[in-house]
This record gives structure tokens, sequence and C-alpha cells, in this order.
């Protein structure tokens, strides 16, 4: 069967879209709902708010997330805040410029109808988090506060304090618990998905290692919602959890979901540098500092005298020098690469020159200390735990880091993938983001998936399906097992010698060197030649320890890095394949004289999917032409 | 710097578990309690030992999965998590005991790694709003004055991660569930369900074997996202007044 790539974008004007589609999907009747059993794997916003929502609506849910609980999922780290086209401030906002802005700030690689869906339920997800008691910051007048962000010209971003991610997520946990204590909702934790099911090409299940006993277990439903997150930790360090992976999506790749734009990695401006060869994971300072700090490196190379010596005049504030309008504003894949750029020139500061200053003695000395403490105490806590400084008396020193993944897999409005039943909900599917994510965006995508989009596009694919849910006897789910657990016995019997961390690292460092923040054909072309040797060593001499049936850690881990191994390869390849420079994905062939990335629309203002063709193959790049009715597409400037 | 650990070694609740010594060479001091833990476990792997056990994730403070009791304190000598303390506080030449959090109602999976699914069953009970998607009116229609908001925000910090039931001589989960009360408690929002919430919460709290509060503030001491004591004076007084309410 050829894989179509059919968006299924609803006609009309783009203001009218999601109206129209909603009044044209199929309900299914609420005595009816009982009847459809729902798997939902992860457990973040989306997935939470996902299984939360569709439990309510009396559909039976089936959840699982791999850590000791949902309220752990990795979105409870995101620190700044949450758009919503609310125009709380009057400042000009609306749901056309909160659109036309993540557009722009995606680099014109996003499909317009979804886009503007999300701008539209922004602001329902604000009114919703408010009545679960999501403590969102307010003004002494009772009304909710607003701060800026990236890539943006006015203030649309709600927050809790630099734990925005973390209240969204505990609001969404306790829905989903609501509906866990109705009984709609059936939790399972320490569980990891390891394959998805297909019966006769729909994804009707998955099967399941349970992290305490080893137990290898099949679920059946009448479709799978993967809310899974991104692939980041493909670079080993990055502001991702330890346990984030590519598993789920990956696997679900090989059973024949379209994996979309995996090349496109989103490299924070603003992270805690590297400290050394012991570091394990990169720590973020939220990028709302950048409101209040001004980024900047000395005029001269090799100034290596300390900041509070060296004067105004002898400091290069290069955001603000070379984007006036946005200033230290600017997007983040811009701002990333304006640092790694004055480091490379050997401007930059602190051990191994790799870090810039986000400096905020101005603001101390305009707004006082204690108003900065009370904007970002606990980010500046952080960082004294971490570095042992100060930054109310000397600035931060901060470096990019791998953040977020915009490619995942491929989906229809509707959030199906091409496979029928497979839906993807929030970082793990490619849809809003196109090649750059604004910041404070991805809680809304994923609040926007789960509790606004699927509940509503779910019943066009449930509705004509209703009673062909396979059981667990079918052979589809009796072979998927057989190949969980071959591969299982695979991992512990190589018995090698190197540890799974050690092959982790190799492979984080040769991705961050070659299909980093800068990548070329020439470096993409030397990583797709040295990642199968390493694949093949880690097969070799890996050495994963102890037995299945217990708790076992490495042998998790040795699943998650195998796939990362393969994984790789496919980011090389689609960044191979992508002849332009687009938002986080720069090619160095493809620049302006003045070094920004340089689009190509004429050939490549399209999604790339990759299907899976076996073993050792190429895969195949397929794609959907992103056609723009109502935005003009433009270079993006931000000066 | 170089450490001596004693570390809690168990391989399932079946088993008996005991302290194992492993000596830890040539830490750096940037190193994280985490990362240092990284480094004895890479050296197990290299003689042919099983790893040590511990849960983590986030590696940022926020997650709560981390725990471990470092030498009897859990989290150890940080104001904030596991994950969150570095090795320069520590002394070169240390002895460090490490061992899981032991609370009763937190059974032991395996080393150091327990099972805090109690909390999650706790929450079930009541600790949420039932508000329906689609069902909200405009969020600026419910005014909340600053200091109220920013007293729900305080409680709402709870990580979920058991230092304080862990640290509590009679294992009192009454921090962790007076922040949630204290939270939605404090919010318009949470009125309806506010009575409802205390007794549900409270009822679960006693069923799952977590004890009482009798001030020694253990907890609030541990806690690496400070929640205040003084959350168990709220969680009292509303459990109190739902009490005679419901008995009226």
């Amino acid at each position: 069967m050829s894989l179509t790539l059919d968006p299924k974008i609803p006609s009309g004007p783009l203001e009218q879209k999601w109206e129209r589609h909603k009044f044209e999907s199929k309900l299914i009747n609420p005595s009816n709902k009982r009847k459809f059993e729902i798997i939902v794997v992860g457990t973040g916003l989306a997935g939470a708010s996902a299984a939360a929502t569709l439990g309510e609506l009396g559909y039976k849910v089936t959840a699982f997330c791999f850590q000791d609980s949902p309220r752990r999922a990795h979105s409870i780290a995101a620190q700044g805040g949450i758009n919503a086209a609310k125009n709380y401030q009057n400042d000009g906002d609306s749901v056309h410029r909160l659109f036309y802005d993540t557009i722009k700030g995606g680099d014109f690689r996003a499909r317009e109808a979804n886009v503007h869906r999300l701008a539209e339920v922004s602001v329902s997800i604000i009114d919703h988090c408010v009545a679960l008691g999501v403590p969102f910051a307010r003004e002494y007048g009772g009304l909710l506060d607003n701060r800026s962000f990236g890539g943006a010209q006015v203030s649309r971003t709600f927050y809790a304090r630099g734990q925005t991610g973390q209240q969204l997520l505990l609001g969404a946990y306790s829905a989903l618990n609501r509906q866990i204590a109705a009984g709609t909702v059936e939790m399972h934790s320490r569980t990891e998905m390891l394959d998805l099911v297909t019966v006769d090409g729909h994804a009707k299940g998955i099967v399941t290692r349970n992290m305490v006993t080893g137990e290898i277990k099949s679920w059946a439903a009448d479709c799978v919602i993967m809310a899974t997150g991104g692939y980041g930790n493909v670079f080993y360090l990055s502001t991702n959890a330890k346990g984030s992976n590519v598993t789920a999506t990956y696997r679900a790749y090989k059973r024949g979901a379209a994996f979309a734009n995996p090349c496109y990695t989103q490299i924070h401006p603003t992270c805690i540098p590297v400290a050394g060869d012991h570091q394990s994971k990169l720590t973020l300072m939220s990028e709302s500092l950048r409101n209040d700090g001004r980024v900047w490196v000395p005029k001269n190379k090799g100034d290596t005298r300390p900041p509070s010596q060296i004067p105004d005049s002898e400091r290069d504030y290069y955001l603000e020098r070379k984007y006036p309008s946005f200033g230290n504003l600017a997007p983040r894949d811009i701002s990333s690469r304006s640092a790694k750029e004055v480091c490379d020139e050997g401007r930059g500061v602190g051990p191994g020159g790799l870090g810039v200053y986000l400096d905020f003695a101005d603001s101390i000395k305009r707004l006082g200390e204690a108003k900065i403490r009370e904007r970002y105490g606990n980010l500046f806590d952080m960082y004294h735990q971490i570095t042992g400084e100060n930054a109310y008396e000397m600035p931060m020193r901060i470096f990019p880091a791998v953040h977020y993944t915009m490619g995942g897999l491929w989906v229809d409005y509707n959030l199906m993938s091409n496979l029928p039943g497979l839906f993807v909900l929030g970082e793990a599917n490619f849809s809003d983001h196109g090649a750059n994510r604004l910041g404070a965006s991805a809680l809304m995508q994923g609040l926007a998936d789960g509790y606004f989009v699927i509940p509503y596009t779910i019943g066009n694919y449930l509705a004509p399906e209703g009673g062909k849910r396979p059981t667990t006897d079918h052979p589809a789910f009796k072979q998927t097992e057989a190949d969980v657990r071959a591969k299982i016995q695979k991992f512990l019997s190589i018995k090698g010698k190197r540890s799974v961390e050690s092959f982790h690292r190799e492979l984080g460092l040769l991705m961050w060197d070659h299909c980093g923040m800068g990548r070329s054909e020439k470096s993409l072309t030397r990583a797709l030649n040295r990642i199968p040797a390493l694949r093949q060593e880690f097969w070799e001499n890996a050495n994963v320890p102890g037995e299945n049936e217990s708790l076992n850690g490495s042998l998790e881990q040795a699943g998650r890095v195998a796939d990362y191994l393969e994984f790789g390869e496919l980011m090389c390849l689609d960044a191979l394949k992508r002849n332009e420079s687009c938002g986080g994905h720069f090619r160095e062939e493809y620049q302006t004289p003045d070094g920004e990335a340089q689009r190509d629309d004429e050939h490549f203002a399209h999604v790339a999917a990759w299907e899976y063709q076996g073993e050792n193959k190429t895969p195949i790049r397929h794609v959907e032409p992103l056609v723009y009715e109502n935005v003009k597409l433009a270079t993006r400037s931000y000066k | 710097m170089n450490l001596h650990l004693k570390v809690w070694r168990q391989k399932n609740s079946e088993t008996k578990g005991h302290l194992v010594d492993y000596e830890a060479r040539n830490i750096p001091e940037d190193c994280s309690f985490l990362e240092m833990l990284d480094l004895v476990n890479e050296d197990l792997l290299s003689r042919g030992d099983e790893p040590i056990a511990f849960d983590h994730d986030c590696r940022e403070g926020i997650c709560g999965m981390c725990s471990l009791t470092i030498n009897g304190i859990p989290h150890g000598p940080s104001e904030t998590t596991t994950c969150q303390l570095y090795m320069r506080k520590f002394k070169d030449g240390a002895t460090i005991y490490i061992e899981p959090f032991r609370v009763g109602a937190f059974p032991l999976l395996r080393d150091l790694a327990v099972n805090r699914s109690a909390f999650d069953r706790i929450q079930q009970a009541g600790g949420f709003i039932s508000a329906r998607v689609g069902a909200a009116q405009d969020a600026n229609s419910i005014l909340v004055p600053k200091t109220d908001s920013d007293h729900a925000m305080e409680a709402a910090a709870c990580i979920g991660c058991g230092a304080c039931a862990a640290a509590c001589p009679n294992a009192s989960a009454m921090l962790f569930v007076g922040a949630k009360v204290t939270h939605l408690g404090s919010l318009p929002q949470g009125q309806p369900e506010r009575e409802r919430r205390v007794l549900a919460m409270v009822k679960k709290m006693d069923e799952e074997g977590f004890g009482n509060c009798s001030n020694y503030l253990e907890c609030e001491a541990v806690c690496p996202a400070e929640i205040p004591v003084t959350v168990i004076g709220q969680l009292n007084r509303d459990y109190s007044l739902a009490l005679l309410k419901d008995n009226l």
C-alpha cells in the first residue's frame, strides 16, 4: 500500500474552517461512547488533557506513562508561560496576530489551517485552566497578568511564576484524577509502550512492558493516541528529562507511520553552559528572563576580565545591535545562532569560551532587586545551586542547548497519522510550529490538542469503525508481542563490555557536532557514515546486565538508545535532503550575505515525511506541499 | 574528590536489603549527586555488577521523581531536591549513607526506588475542581486578589516527591495533603467542593496508612518546594469545619 499524505484541510475561508469542521465532524451519541475503548500513551499536557477529556465525554480510556506518576511528565519543567490571543492588555493582539506570529516564527513551514485553529482555541485554554484552579499570576485588581516572549511584540503570555508548565500539568493531572476516580480512565504508570499493533493497516493496540515486573502485555482498543513527547535526547545533552525518548514514535514509524521533518530541532538560547564531561543534562533558564536581561559579550576577542570590569563601551549587546526592533526578544533560532557566532569568533565567556552573558544589572537598577526576585526568584535560585554564582550580583552565563523538536509523526487536520486509528498529539506530532517554535507555544499546543481538538476530531474515525475492535488473541498481537520479547532477549544476550550510556553520549556528541545548530552537506554525510558503525558496535558490544523480570534501568535505556541509533540517521538524512535553511534547520551553505537563514520556497515549501522501508534500507521521502492562501511568504525580519 | 558510600541494595520487596560499601573516586565537585551515582554505576557496570537503581527524571528539581535519604535526611543537605544537590556540598573523603525514602505507604521496588502511588490515590480522592471542558466562563470574569492567588501558588508548588512523609517520625502526609487543600481552597473556583475535598482526601490519607501530624515540623524543613507548615493548620481547620457541617 503506497503512503498518501492527505492533510484533509477543510474548505472555506481560514477563519471558518474549524467551526465548519466541528459541525461536519461525525458525532457518537453519549450512550455509545462507552462502547469505544481508547488507548492514550503519555500523560504530559497533551496526553493527560486528552485522556481526561475523552473520559469525561464517556469513552473508555486506558492511559500509560513510564514515570511513577502521570504528574511527572516533562511538560512539568516548562517555565515561562503559555500564549493566548486574549488581548487582555489592549495592545493590539488578536487571533489573527497570534496565527501570523506563529506562522512567521515557524519560518513559513507550518500548515495555515492548523495554526489558525491553534490561535482560535488558545483563548479557551486559559478559561479552562483558570476554571481548574491553575494559579496564574494576577495583578492587584485581580485580573490576569501577562508578559511578553520572543518573536512577539504584544504581551500575550500567561504565567505562574517560573513554573507555568508545572501548574498546567498539575491542572491536567487533577482533571485526569477526577476521571480515574470516576472509573472512565484506567491509569498504568511505570509502564512503557514498546510497540504499536496494526490490524489490516489500522492502529488497534499496543504492547507494553511493566517496568517493575517485566511483564510484556498486549492491549487492544478502537484507536491509539500517542502523546509521547519529543526526541531531543538524541543529542544526549538536552533540556529534556532523562527518560524522554523517541521509542514510541520511532516504533510506530517502523510500523508504517510517516515521520515528518525530523531535522527540525530547536536549540534554546538560554541554558546554563556545560560544566564538564560528567554532565547528564542541561538546564534551561526561561526565555522570559530576556524580558529583563540584556545579552552581551566583550567586543574584543579573548577579553578575560570579570564582567564588572568591562565598561559599557567595550561590550557588544549583539542582539540589540543586530535586531533593534526585537532586541533581546528575537526568536529562539536567531538568538541561538547569534550566540554561536560570537563564540565562534572567540568572544565567548566562561570556561571553554562557550557562553554569553545575560545581564540583569540595568533592570535591577530600574526596578529594584525585589521586583526581579518576584519575577524570576526560582530561576535565580536554580542558577545559584547549579553554578554556585549569584546572578543578582553578576551576569548569568548562558549558552544554547537542545530543547524542543518541531518534527514528529505526520498528522492530518484531525491529528490522525497516515495509519488510520493512530492519533498523535503535542510535541510528538509535527503539526503547528513549522521549522521553529515560539516561546510559550508548546504548552498552548499540547493543551489545544488534548482539551479542544481531539475530542471533536476523534469521532470522524471512530463513528464508522464501531464494533471493529479486535481482541488481543488476534495474530497481529501475538506477532508483535513475540517481536518485543525477542528484542529484549537480544539486548540481554549481547553481554558486551561498553555501557549503553557511553554509546548514547557518543551518538549525542556526533549529532551535536554534525547535525546541531549548523549543518552542512559535508558534516551530514560524515555523520551518515559514522552512525551505522556506532550502531553495529552497540549490537556487538553493549553491556546490558540483569534480567527482564525486574526493575532494570539498563534494559530500559538499551531499548531507547537502540532507537536513537537508528533515528539519528533519519534526522541527518532529512537535514541533508532539505537544501535550504529555515528556522531551527540551518544549513551553512544556504545563508544570506549577513548570515541569516536563506529559505528556498520554490523547492522546499513542503513537509517532508519519511516512510520506513526496513532495516538498513533507505526510507522514502514523501512530500506534503504547504499552500499559503492567507499569508504572503516573506523573509523573516526581526530587525 | 573521593567518597565512601554506604548504599542500600535490595533486589525487590520480597528479599531482604542491606547497606553495601562503595568507593566513589575522582568525582568532580560540579557533579550533581545523581551524576555522582551515574559515575558509580558506570564503574559497577565495568566490573560486571548490576548498577544501583534509583528514581530520577527531569534532573532540574521540578518533576519530583528523585528521592533518596542521604545521611538520614530526605533529599540530603540541600534546600531542594536530590537532583539539585551538588557535590560541592560534601567534604572530600566524607562517608555518605544513601537509603530509600522509608515510609510504610511507599513500598520498596528495588534498591533506592519506592512506589509512591499512594500519593496519586489521595489526589484521585478529591484533589481537583470538577470543571468540564468547554464549560468555563471568560478567565478574567473570576477576579482573584493577588494575595489569594500568590497564597494558592505557594501551596500549589508542591512537587509530590514524598520527602515530607519520609522525614516525619509519624510518616504523615499532611504537608502534601494540606498543600492541595490550601491551593484549591484559596481560590474562588475551589469553594463549591471545598468541604467534600478535604473530607475525601483525609479519609484516603488515613486508609493509605499515613500518620498524623504531631508538630515535629520535619516536613517543612526538608520540603524542596518550600511548602510552609501553615498548610497543615489550614488542613486541620478545613477538616474540622467540614466534619462539623457534615455531622449537622
